[in-house]
């Protein structure tokens, strides 16, 4: 027992018969116990007892005791073998409590920890995702070396689970793994890699973290995870984001060449990323500009933006150091509201954003100016945050705002807080230094507050007016005589020094008085401090030089008691002026320059500010707040001279080329009449898609344009150049890159937002389903198809090969599909595939393959009536099928009738209106509709996995009508084939989290299966799993992938 | 990150510790003592220090330190703003944030703790997460509890960790379907001697109190979005809808949350409600003084300013003084020299003074400057930037909820200089 707990033992020895009374009860509530607990032998004992009993009760009643020991840092670990026994107790509360034990002890008691591991490695592959994620959590806290090989594998598989939520946790272990041992870090790379591809949000932060503190240095491996980390970042926790906005930020100034070299032209060239893509493409051609933003560089700074709105005080700390270490100059403005903000927050708070405001103030002035007043201060600031206010006021003075402050500073002055009256007159120093309109102003209030009643404040000035006046030749004899005055009543030894050392200085000019001081200081020398003596000794010296005829005598004096003084650099100073002024035959040649050395021209001071040198930190991080390198610091690089290959984050536009080429394929079998004919214009058409291609804002989308501005040779008026450049480029990827696995795709895929990559979803899919030969076989085939169509347009013969590809393309958007059949599912049936997957066990699980939908009903909505839409009646039905337009959105078809005798010309997609996160992708205009004639279109809407209504309007030439679509719930998911072993699985794995089961009691007439499925399939885009027992029907729900 | 925690009381107590990682020794804390006994007092204390292994970082609330180890580079703001979080987890779970409370709570403690960071990182924050996790302590279930046997712990992962919307949690319901939002403004001002103002800005928040059942969609519209200079949200507001038609869109959190808070700029010229006729003055050579001050209203919109409180930090060297007001009731502190006038509400017709003498140290000089008098009061159903709720409209759920907002104007940071 530790000599501490005896010590307790004493002070609380009369609480010993209470407590024996409280513990027969056992329901003492913790505080109780923690209160009179004392860790005395023969307690521990009870406590071994109690956990002992079979009672949970009691058991419990002893864990609480333990953990309040535990919190008060008491020494609890003979109790070890006791608790552990309890680690597979059933009660969560027990558990929790013997977890929070065990990571506290384990590494003291190695060997009996191990005890307790077989039980994580059993709850490792529980079914409840909860379970899974604390004991990995638990499992890699405890820091026994002897499990690193436990753990590693722990890990790998918990990397590969399905819920993110363990994933998450995974990343957190790779972190604690890598401090217990650092040997394991390859394998960690390894895994860190393949958690960053994971699209969870949930994940995301995590992840980042552990790649900071295991290979920060491992800058490739973001390079393909960059797009989708600044297209997620707005949905990580807030903690998460902190640490990816750094990390970026890190990124950043490796890849990317510096947007801050242009002077003048910075501000239209970022001006143009504002103005409408046509606008931008005519000045493509003009402006030929040397630099241009990456557009991954943009990307980021765009993505972070929201962010400084962040309830999250660090949030936008990270932000505001993003945009003043990445952003060009013109643009890191914005940064300065929000930080003004974050002033009304706690004083910690200020304290850290107010040094960095401080930082960024020196360097940029004009940020800061409109917000000057909110750094006033006031008189119930703590006193750090006064000084650092003032600081930042100093910054930001100038001669147009330096009379307001001026007055500002005259009202601090006055505070009761000395300390920072005191730094208010150095302020008023700088001021005076640094804008000469104002010295003389500033000289004369300072000397007005040598007759301050206050000894601090009159000190202080005294020191800040010999600086001021040793940096202005002009002359002030007044104030030295003035100053000469005060040296009777002022005390403060800095002050004295001063004093002197001006006098000294100016002897010449006030030859009257020098001597004088001189004397009396004479008289005094032995009570003076250090400093003042040091001045008195150079005083003398001067006066020798200058003026030997009065003073000679005195300073000997002075050198006689410097001499024998106390201290030993007084000794040495007065031994070194000895040899120099006073002429003797020992001393030198340098005797002779005395005069020369005394009374050179000293340079003055430079008052800086004491935030001059922390620039070089990265603002926000611990080293710039300590103004020191702490441990652990990732230095920000210097920009490149010239940016790294920015292709490296290409990941996107390799999948557009093998996705949609064999959706083109595929849909070429089943051509439709109508629909080539809408080809025909495929001039118009191509050029309408590319505009809402670059109108909706995707990413990729104006990604290529901005590339393709950048090559400012080509010409970019025309129609089609664009995806031409697209598709060559991409080609060219597949070419280099080959076959990518089949996850990769999935992920890769999501990022992509353009309308043309996810125009071959459907594929895509199926894509990824690889085991299927017939699948593979035809990727390959349109492999190598792109990339002979990629080299003919390298030739640039002529524009046919594209128009070709264009109108595939069109194909795709106009494909009515009216029935399953026409799908591009390959041959086998569902079932088949789900069970050759079946066949193939567990590697292939987590590969999604969505069948087609066993049954489409044929039930249409009313989108708008005849009679409201003024002759045009529209119906929309839900067709089932995996949407062209993007993977998130449902397909809709919408029927079109024209009921009037006139010819209803131009009828398109307005406004829409729809909720937050909903996407949806129009048709395109329809030039005319024939009186009586019909025409069914499709749009794609991504309801965010919502039942909200998507508004928008529905015009004619001259009218428009606000129409709504709500979907049904059962349209908003996604039939996947899967074989019954596979679907238990999932289940088992998803149990506990969305589950809801019931039992239904059919009526006989309904109970053939074919029946009951039936009406399920009516209400719900599902899919049968083929199932062996008759009497359960097992329906694969699959949400349609919301954004994450 | 984040290594271990110690709480601190304010007579230097380390009555909890949590760790992380390896233990950390409690001695670590001997540098926190030594730079708090090097500030005069507990709002000086530096919130980073550094120490040759660690460096610590440090928040003051509610008379209590938190004061975290950390060892590597990490973004101060991002300690110091979970901490205030952690603070703001133990007000929310047990009513304050005191060491008696924690000290009652310890096993809550600790368990709050425990899910909150992993291995230093922050793991679940969010309330509504956190108390479907571990349930808040109530009087009934505590009783409950020791009957059953049954435990504070919940074990099914709150759904809401894994969905789109981690701040809500699952399956709410509620008989009575209400949602009140308070709009809260303050006003920071500096006015100088001679009554005019030297800064002034409002700083509002909206606080909402959500018991709706399901997954209510609400939306709220504003008459004049366009006054709101700078915003913060919480997460739930959909940034995009706010860009693009100012409307606040959002699912709200269970319960009790922080909307939104905004600025309302210095640009626009804001109304001061009241203003402050003051004379105070210290005779040379005298141990007495005169004080004399009478607050009255000045841009009230029609509103009567109620809970005026005047606190002002008297001079070291003022002994004492002997006042009487007209209305309210006065303190003097002599040891803190805090004077507090508690005035209540203004009735225009008569307006409330306090005079009377000051008696100062006999010989000590008269102080230098006359202190600065600091403000509180409140206004109700005023939002003094004009700001007006237009509508609250509530899709996804069938039901019809209680809707009200409720204004109030309040002294922030209010100052008269004299």
């Amino acid at each position: 027992m530790s000599s501490n707990s005896f010590a307790y033992n004493e002070q609380s020895g009369g609480g010993e018969a209470t407590e024996l009374g409280q513990e027969a009860t056992s329901t003492i509530s913790p505080s109780g116990a923690f209160g009179l607990f004392s860790s005395d032998m023969k307690k521990n004992e009870d406590l071994k007892q109690m956990l002992e009993s079979n009672k949970d009760s009691a058991k419990l009643d002893a864990m609480k005791r333990i953990v309040g020991m535990i919190a008060k840092g008491k020494n609890a670990s003979e109790l070890f073998p006791a608790v552990v026994k309890n680690v597979a107790s059933k009660n969560i509360e027990i558990k929790k409590l013997v977890y929070v034990y065990l990571v506290r002890y384990a590494e003291e008691q190695q060997d009996l920890a191990l005890l307790s591991i077989s039980t994580f490695q059993r709850a490792l592959k529980d079914p409840n995702q909860l379970i899974r994620a604390s004991a990995l959590r638990v499992l890699s806290s405890i820091r026994v070396p002897i499990i690193v090989p436990i753990m590693m594998l722990a890990i790998k598989e918990a990397s590969a689970d399905l819920s993110p939520y363990v994933r998450k946790n995974a990343a957190h272990a790779i972190q604690k793994l890598y401090s217990l041992d650092p040997e394991q870090k390859e394998m960690l790379i390894e895994i860190i890699e393949k958690l960053l591809k994971d699209k969870s949000t949930l994940v995301a932060g995590s992840v980042v973290m552990a790649f900071e503190e295991v290979c920060p240095d491992r800058i490739d491996l973001i390079h393909k995870n960059y797009r989708k980390l600044c297209n997620l970042l707005v949905d990580v926790e807030e903690w998460g984001q902190v640490v990816i906005i750094h990390m970026l930020t890190r990124y950043a100034r490796t890849q990317f060449v510096s947007p801050w070299k242009e002077g003048d032209g910075l501000e239209d060239n970022e001006k143009d990323f504002y103005d409408s893509d046509e606008e931008q493409k005519e000045k493509a051609d003009k402006r030929k500009r040397p630099y241009t933003m990456d557009p991954d560089h943009r990307l980021l700074i765009r993505n972070t933006k929201p962010l400084l709105q962040s309830r999250n005080a660090a949030v936008v700390m990270a932000v505001a150091q993003l945009y003043w270490h990445i952003a060009p100059k013109s643009e890191a403005g914005i940064i300065s509201k929000s930080l003004v903000r974050l002033l009304r927050s706690n004083r910690e708070v200020q304290y850290i954003v107010l040094q960095n405001i401080a930082t960024m103030s020196i360097q940029r002035k004009g940020m800061f100016e409109p917000y000057l007043k909110s750094f006033y201060v006031r008189s119930t600031d703590p006193t750090m945050i006064k000084i650092l206010k003032l600081e930042i006021l100093t910054n930001l003075a100038n001669e147009a705002n330096i009379s307001t402050l001026l007055r500002e500073f005259q009202t601090y002055v006055k505070s009761q807080d000395k300390q920072f009256a005191a730094a208010t007159i150095q302020t008023i120093g700088r001021c005076a230094t640094s804008i000469t309109e104002v010295s003389d102003t500033c000289l004369n209030g300072l000397v007005c507050l040598l007759s301050n009643r206050d000894e601090i404040v009159v000190a202080e000035s005294v020191v800040v007016i010999k600086k001021l006046l040793q940096m202005q030749p002009i002359q002030h004899g007044e104030i030295i005589k003035h100053m000469a005055k005060l040296l009777d009543s002022i005390t403060v030894p800095v002050a004295r020094a001063s004093i002197l050392w001006l006098i000294g200085e100016n002897c010449e000019r006030v030859p009257k008085i020098a001597p004088d001081v001189l004397r009396k200081t004479a008289k005094s020398f032995t009570s003076e401090d250090d400093l003042v003596k040091l001045q008195i000794l150079n005083l003398g010296a001067k006066l020798y030089l200058t003026n030997s005829k009065q003073t000679k005598l005195l300073t000997q004096y002075i050198l006689n008691l410097g001499k024998y003084d106390q201290n030993y650099d007084i000794r040495d100073r007065t031994r070194f002026i000895r040899q120099l002024i006073v002429p003797n035959e020992k001393s030198g040649a340098l005797s002779k320059y005395a005069k020369k050395i005394f009374l050179a021209q000293k340079p003055a001071p430079l008052l800086e500010s004491p935030f001059k040198d922390r620039d070089h930190f990265q603002l926000g991080t611990l080293s710039h707040t300590l103004n020191t390198k702490a441990t652990g610091y990732l230095e920000l690089s210097n920009w490149p001279e010239v940016a790294p290959d920015p292709s490296v984050r290409n990941v996107e536009v390799i999948e557009l080329a093998k996705e949609w080429t064999p959706a083109g394929k595929a849909k070429k079998e089943n051509p439709d009449e109508k629909f080539y004919s809408e080809s025909e214009e495929e001039e118009d058409s191509s050029e309408s898609s590319s505009d809402s291609e670059s109108a909706s804002g995707s990413e990729s989308g104006e990604d290529e344009e901005e590339d393709h501005s950048g090559d400012s040779g080509e010409d970019s008026g025309e129609s089609g150049s664009e995806s031409e450049a697209g598709k060559g480029r991409a080609a060219k990827h597949a070419k280099a890159r080959g076959k990518g696995d089949s996850k990769d795709v999935d992920k890769e895929k999501e990022n992509s937002k353009s309308s043309e990559s996810s125009s071959g979803e459907s594929s895509s899919i199926e894509e990824s389903s690889s085991d299927s030969e017939s699948e593979s076989e035809s990727e390959s085939e349109s492999e190598s198809r792109t990339i002979t169509k990629a080299k003919e347009k390298k030739t640039k013969q002529d524009r046919n090969p594209l128009t070709k590809d264009v109108s595939l393309l069109d194909l795709d958007d106009f494909n009515p599909v009216s029935s399953p059949v026409v799908l591009p599912t390959p041959a086998l049936s569902p079932s088949l595939i789900a069970d050759l997957e079946g066949l193939n066990l567990s590697a292939t699980s987590s590969v999604i393959s969505v069948s087609t939908p066993v049954f489409v009903p044929g039930k249409t909505h009313v989108l708008l009536h005849r009679m409201s839409g003024k002759g045009l009646a529209a119906h929309y039905f839900f067709p089932r099928q995996p949407c062209i337009f993007g993977d998130k959105m449902v397909s809709v078809q919408i029927t079109l009738n024209n009921t009037t005798d006139q010819k209803i010309e131009n009828i398109h997609v307005g406004g829409k209106k729809l909720p937050m996160g909903m996407q949806m992708h129009v048709f395109n205009p329809i030039e005319s509709l024939e009186p009586a004639g019909s025409i069914t279109v499709s749009v794609g809407i991504d309801f965010c996995d919502s039942t909200q209504t998507a508004s928008f309007q529905l015009c004619t030439k001259d009218d428009c009508f606000s129409v709504n679509i709500q979907p049904p719930v059962g349209e908003l998911l996604l039939p996947v084939a899967m074989s019954e072993k596979d679907f238990k699985k999932e289940q088992g794995m998803l149990s506990g989290m969305n589950e809801t089961s019931t039992t239904i009691i059919a009526a006989p007439q309904n109970f053939a299966s074919s029946v009951i499925l039936q009406k399920v399939v009516n209400v719900a885009n599902v899919g049968v799993v083929p199932s062996g027992q008759d009497n359960v029907h097992r329906n694969y729900l699959h949400r349609q992938p919301s954004k994450p | 990150m984040i290594h271990s925690l110690f709480l601190i009381n304010c007579s230097g107590d380390i009555f909890l510790e949590k760790h992380w990682k390896s233990v950390v020794s409690q001695s670590v804390c001997d540098y926190f003592f030594e730079a708090q006994e090097k500030a005069a007092d507990v709002e000086n204390v530096p919130p980073v220090i550094s120490t040759p292994h660690h460096y610590l970082i440090s928040i003051y609330r509610d008379k209590l330190f938190f004061v975290s180890v950390i060892q590597t580079e990490v973004p101060p703001l991002f300690v110091i703003e979970f901490l205030h979080r952690v603070a703001d987890t133990f007000q929310d779970y047990f009513g304050e944030c005191s060491e008696a409370a924690i000290k009652d709570n310890v096993v809550i403690v600790y368990e709050l703790l425990e899910e909150m960071l992993d291995n230093g990182f922050p793991l679940a924050t969010e309330s509504n997460i956190l108390k479907e996790l571990i349930k808040p302590p109530t009087i009934l279930r505590s009783v409950v509890n020791s009957i059953t046997g049954s435990s504070n712990v919940g074990d099914t992962l709150p759904t809401g960790q894994l969905s789109n919307i981690p701040w809500r949690r699952a399956g709410v319901k509620y008989t009575n379907n209400e949602a009140y939002f308070d709009v809260v403004e303050e006003i920071d001002a500096i006015i100088d001697k001679s009554g005019s103002t030297v800064f002034a800005e409002i700083q509002g928040v909206i606080d909402a109190c959500i018991k709706l059942s399901g997954m209510p969609d609400l939306s709220l519209s504003f008459m004049n979005p366009r006054l709101l200079d700078d915003v913060s949200f919480h997460p739930c507001i959909r940034f995009k809808r706010w860009e693009s038609e100012r409307v606040l869109s959002f699912i709200p959190p269970d319960g009790n949350f922080r909307l939104i808070s905004y600025r309302v700029s210095s640009q626009n010229l804001v109304a001061i409600p009241v203003y402050v006729k003051h004379s105070i003055s210290f005779k040379e050579n005298s141990s007495c003084g005169r004080f004399d001050i009478t607050i009255g209203p000045k841009q009230n919109m029609g509103k009567t300013i109620e809970a005026i409180t005047v606190t002002v930090h008297m001079p070291k060297v003022v002994l004492n003084m002997n006042l009487t007001p007209t209305q309210g009731s006065y303190t003097f502190d002599p040891v803190t020299k805090v004077l507090t006038w508690d005035v209540g509400k203004i009735t225009p017709q008569k307006l409330p003074s306090l005079k009377g003498l000051v008696n100062l140290q006999s010989g000590a000089p008269k102080p230098e400057e006359n202190p600065s008098l600091n403000i509180q009061f409140k206004i109700q159903q005023l939002a003094i930037s004009g700001l007006k709720v237009n509508r609250l409209d509530m899709y996804g759920e069938k039901y019809k909820p209680f809707k009200g907002v409720k204004y109030v104007t309040k002294a922030g940071k209010f100052q008269v200089r004299t």
